[in-house]
């Protein structure tokens, strides 16, 4: 394969290798880093690096939105609920609870991209050409063959997925949304969770709690709980605890 | 009017149908009306038919009505077309007839009964079913019918069924009615089996010999054999075996003295002069078969005239009114059969049309009887009835003279007929059925003494039922006569009783009417009798109905408790229930006992529960699998794209 | 010359590779979802490869679909997570598990 790059032009090549570095170490980064935001901002690098994937390839609109849609609006949006829930803690990630769990996601995993390269070689697209046009053009940019194809054969997919849109912000109000808001005016203390209680915090925390049985589920909660969920004061509540916590890495 | 002949069964369909609908909305008395003008239409239209075919030749009063193909099946091809030849008109008249009579009768009968329109409904039902099975071209229609007639059999006699007794009786007649079908079924297959067609005509052209004797079926004979001897036998057997469950021949008979549980005009239309006859009227319409089947005609013969003296026997023990009546019908339905069986038809056909008559007179009669008496039925519980009911008296003892076969009455020239025929078979056959001659005349008359004549034994019977003229029942401490509803089918059918043996007079060969109108079903029919002979016969039936009219005055004028002339052997039929017991329900009882002991709770319990703690126990162990981790879903999704791409890998490679 | 598809495709590959596993072996529900975006950009990297080699705009039609579906998902499973979190802070993917036979 080598050889192969090695016919390629030095800028095209340099442009690839460093981009496909990248975006699998920013993806390695995602899967290895202990605290979430740092696992965000890796995931802004592997996507920057698929948005320069996308402009060696000419669909340049396509990483124009891939950097302001994904790397704004999408990892913004993941960095803000991590910071509003305050769980930019440390996963603890030395061994899995689920026995076998990770030995056979990492074999899994692997065999996916084994069977799938050596696929690549023995058994390649078919080429079969769609209704929709060609994605290059010497007179036209790419954008307006985008809009063409868009606006005329997909316009129908085009409206539905403002309708999706739509129907996923109502969908994220409803589910966001409190029931009733009171101002708990004794503070937290009373009625939210400590970190250090193993009920709650164990997930991620440093001491060792090897059985996963042992940690509260949704249905093993007791009494305390149906106060909660009227009490909770959001941004007390979280840097509250986030103070006490002190678990930021 | 020759296409006149959808409209018989047409008119009592559309009645049905209009009672079904607007029925209970129409009600007491409006929904009667309705239902016996549908049958009034169905008689007229049957006399438009039957004067239609006078006006033929007598070799071309035969025709189909082909109305639609019920059932094209491969080489079965069943229409729905109807037939009018003599035998079906002649059927056709007397059943729209007697029938129109019953249903005004009923309209004052049932008065005031809950469902009054109910009864109407299955009553031009059962008309229709009995006209479809009379009118029919074929014996798939004929089966029809005559499950439908069975039907609405069950549906009549089970009519008052919050009593069990009449629900049991129900189910009585309509399970013995279905050994019959069986053989009925049977038969058919067997015909379509080796004629390859199920319609009359087709089945006839078949059996006639290649020497085409001066036999069966002027018009309806061929002269190709396709027939053996031996299936011809098998399947008049079959066929009469059909015959045996609906006609009550023995030892099928006892249903049709449960079934009097049903209303009386129930028992006077379907149990006594139409439905109950349907099996001598197939074994007359296959008599171009039964002609070629001597061991057959044997059978039918000797069952005939067993059955008409067992029953006659049994009907002079009876107390209930309807039961000595149901008796001597099973008795007449004998008689009917021993002329069928002794190569008689016309004199079968004969005494079935006078029957037809005096039969539901005298239901009719005993209806208003026990009207009167506020639901008694026991003759024990009656007597000197003449006095409050002079009408029904009359006309009752004119059906007893009728039954009993006492000159000039119909019964007499009708019985006379079929006894003739049986002494050319073989005189003892004439010898059973003399006998039972007498004792016909003297159990009618031992009824007619104890319930019309003697001192009233009801007074304190109807002092008991006094209760009944505050709930509306409508009579008083005295009987009375009837309304008018009642008393007009009386008298007409106790006219037709009289003069009904005019239609075929022996005297000279020109006063057989029925006799020549039924030549071109039956062929002519040579009696081996001289003149003599034959006015020695006649005389001594004359003899033996009044010697049986003399016994019963002699012993019944004056008493009406004789238990020595009343056994216990006879009260109970002989104890044919108890063989029906012992050979039927005892087994049954045994094996659905051993069959819930046994299959069901171990067998059939044993495989659901089986099945059950099989799904549980996979159950239990299969939820180890539902772990809950997302991540393990995740897994196994994961594992199973694995597989799948290595799979793909495998076969490219 | 320029790059040829395959190494786009191995890099695809890779990527979906990696998400995969991190899909499987994180327990916090926000790391597992950024493992799903790891996926779908994989998935869209392909597309866009095969546009080009096809020379065919469909292929970049169906990741600009993919995008906008992203964010939906995106947008209703942080309101999940949202919830979650409130009832129960620190919940793991592990602690929901009561759907368990």
């Amino acid at each position: 394969m080598i050889p192969m790059l090695a016919k390629v032009s030095v800028p095209d090549a340099t442009m690839f290798v460093v981009s496909a570095a990248i975006v699998l170490l920013g993806a390695i980064g995602v899967v290895l880093n202990r605290n979430p935001v740092r696992g965000a901002l890796c995931l802004v690098a592997t996507l920057f690096g698929v948005a320069l994937l996308f402009l060696e390839q000419r669909a340049d609109f396509l990483a124009a939105v891939q950097i302001i849609v994904y790397g704004g609006a999408i990892v913004v949006l993941f960095l803000f609920v991590i910071m509003l829930l305050g769980v930019d803690k440390s996963e603890r990630l030395g061994r899995d609870p689920l026995s076998w769990q990770r030995f056979l996601g990492i074999v899994a995993g692997c065999l996916v991209v084994g069977a799938i390269l050596v696929l690549a070689h023995i058994a390649w697209a078919t080429g079969t050409k769609s209704v929709s046009g060609v994605a290059s053009s010497k007179t036209v940019p790419n954008i307006n063959l985008l809009a063409t194809s868009l606006f005329t054969t997909y316009l129908l997919a085009f409206e539905v997925t403002s309708a999706l849109l739509v129907i996923a912000v109502v969908g994220a109000v409803l589910l966001a949304r409190r029931r009733t808001v009171v101002i708990d005016l004794d503070g937290p203390s009373t009625g939210l969770p400590r970190d250090d209680d193993p009920e709650h915090g164990g997930g991620y925390q440093d001491q060792t709690n090897p059985d996963p049985d042992s940690r509260g589920d949704l249905d093993g909660d007791n009494g305390d709980r149906g106060d909660r969920d009227d009490l909770v004061q959001v941004p007390e509540g979280i840097f509250e605890e986030h103070a006490s916590g002190g678990h930021g890495s | 009017m020759l296409h006149s002949l959808a409209y018989i069964p047409g008119f009592a369909l559309a009645g049905f149908v209009i009672v079904l609908l607007v029925g209970s909305r129409l009600g007491d008395p409006k929904a009667g009306w309705v239902a016996t003008l549908a049958i009034a239409g169905s008689f007229v239209c049957s006399v438009l038919t039957f004067s239609g075919l006078m006006g033929r030749t007598s070799t071309g009063r035969s025709y189909v009505e082909t109305l639609f193909t019920w059932i094209p099946v491969g080489s079965l091809h069943v229409t729905v077309s109807l037939l009018a030849d003599p035998l079906s008109i002649t059927m056709a008249l007397f059943v729209t007839g007697v029938s129109t009579l019953i249903h005004l009768y009923a309209i004052g009968y049932m008065k005031r009964d809950r469902d009054f329109s109910k009864f109407f409904l299955y009553f031009n039902l059962f008309v229709f079913s009995m006209l479809m099975l009379v009118l029919s071209d074929n014996f798939v229609l004929t089966f029809l019918g005559w499950e439908g007639v069975g039907a609405c059999s069950y549906f009549l006699i089970s009519y008052f069924f919050e009593r069990p007794s009449a629900a049991t009786a129900g189910k009585f007649a309509f399970i013995v009615n279905r050994i019959g079908d069986f053989g009925f079924l049977m038969a058919m297959f067997l015909l379509f089996d080796h004629t390859r067609t199920l319609s009359y005509q087709g089945v006839f052209s078949k059996t006639a010999p290649p020497s085409c004797p001066s036999g069966p079926g002027g018009t309806l004979g061929h002269c190709v054999a396709q027939l053996s001897s031996g299936t011809l036998e098998a399947v008049c057997l079959l066929l009469f075996l059909g015959a045996v469950g609906k006609s009550a021949q023995l030892p099928l008979s006892l249903w049709l003295a449960d079934a009097m549980e049903g209303p009386t005009p129930v028992s006077a239309l379907i149990h006594a002069a139409t439905m109950v006859t349907a099996g001598v009227y197939l074994m007359a319409r296959v008599s171009p078969l039964l002609h070629l089947a001597p061991v057959a005609s044997w059978v039918i013969a000797i069952v005939g005239v067993t059955t008409a003296f067992v029953a006659a026997t049994i009907g002079t023990s009876q107390d209930d009114i309807k039961k000595v009546l149901a008796y001597s019908t099973v008795s007449q339905l004998g008689y009917m059969m021993l002329g069928v069986g002794s190569g008689a038809y016309v004199a079968a056909i004969f005494l079935m049309v006078t029957h037809a008559f005096y039969k539901a007179l005298l239901f009719l009669g005993s209806g208003s009887v026990i009207h009167a008496m506020g639901d008694e039925q026991d003759i024990k519980k009656m007597g000197g009835l003449r006095r409050y009911m002079p009408i029904t008296s009359v006309t009752f003892i004119i059906g007893w003279l009728s039954i009993a076969g006492v000159p000039p009455f119909s019964g007499f020239w009708s019985k006379g007929d079929v006894l003739d025929g049986a002494y050319t078979k073989s005189p003892i056959l004439w010898a059973v059925g003399a006998v039972t001659a007498i004792l016909t005349a003297y159990y009618m008359g031992r009824e007619v003494y104890l319930v019309f004549f003697g001192e009233p034994r009801f007074k304190e019977v109807a002092l008991n039922h006094g209760g009944d003229a505050s709930t509306g029942h409508g009579h008083g401490g005295e009987p009375h006569e009837p309304t008018w509803h009642m008393w007009v089918p009386l008298v007409v059918l106790a006219f037709l009783a009289v003069v009904a043996g005019l239609l075929n007079l022996p005297f000279t060969s020109g006063l057989g009417y029925l006799e020549h109108w039924l030549t071109p079903v039956f062929g002519t029919t040579h009696l081996a009798l001289s003149t003599s002979a034959k006015w020695l016969l006649a005389g001594s039936d004359a003899v033996l109905a009044l010697a049986g009219v003399a016994i019963a005055w002699s012993i019944w004028r004056r008493a009406w408790d004789r238990p020595e002339l009343e056994p216990n052997f006879l009260r109970s039929s002989w104890g044919l229930y108890k063989v029906y017991e012992y050979l039927v329900s005892k087994p049954a009882q045994a094996f659905a006992n051993f069959a819930q002991a046994t299959v069901e709770t171990r067998i059939i319990d044993g495989t659901v529960n089986a099945t059950g703690g099989l799904v549980a126990w996979t159950g239990l162990r299969l939820r180890k699998l539902q772990s809950g981790y997302v991540r393990n879903y995740a897994l196994a999704i994961a594992l199973g794209m694995a597989g799948v791409l290595i799979y793909l890998v495998v076969r490219a490679g | 010359m320029t790059i040829t598809a395959s190494w786009y495709l191995v890099v695809a590959a890779i990527l979906f590779g990696i998400g995969a596993i991190g899909l499987l072996i994180r327990r916090s529900v926000l790391v597992m979802f950024m493992c799903v975006e790891l996926m779908l950009n994989a998935v869209n990297l392909t597309f866009v490869t095969f546009s080009r080699t096809l020379n065919d705009i469909a292929g970049q039609v169906v990741v600009f679909f993919v995008l906008v579906v992203a964010a939906a998902e995106v947008v209703v499973g942080l309101g999940i997570i949202v919830s979650i979190y409130r009832s129960r802070r620190g919940t793991t993917a592990d602690d929901l598990h009561i759907m368990h036979g």
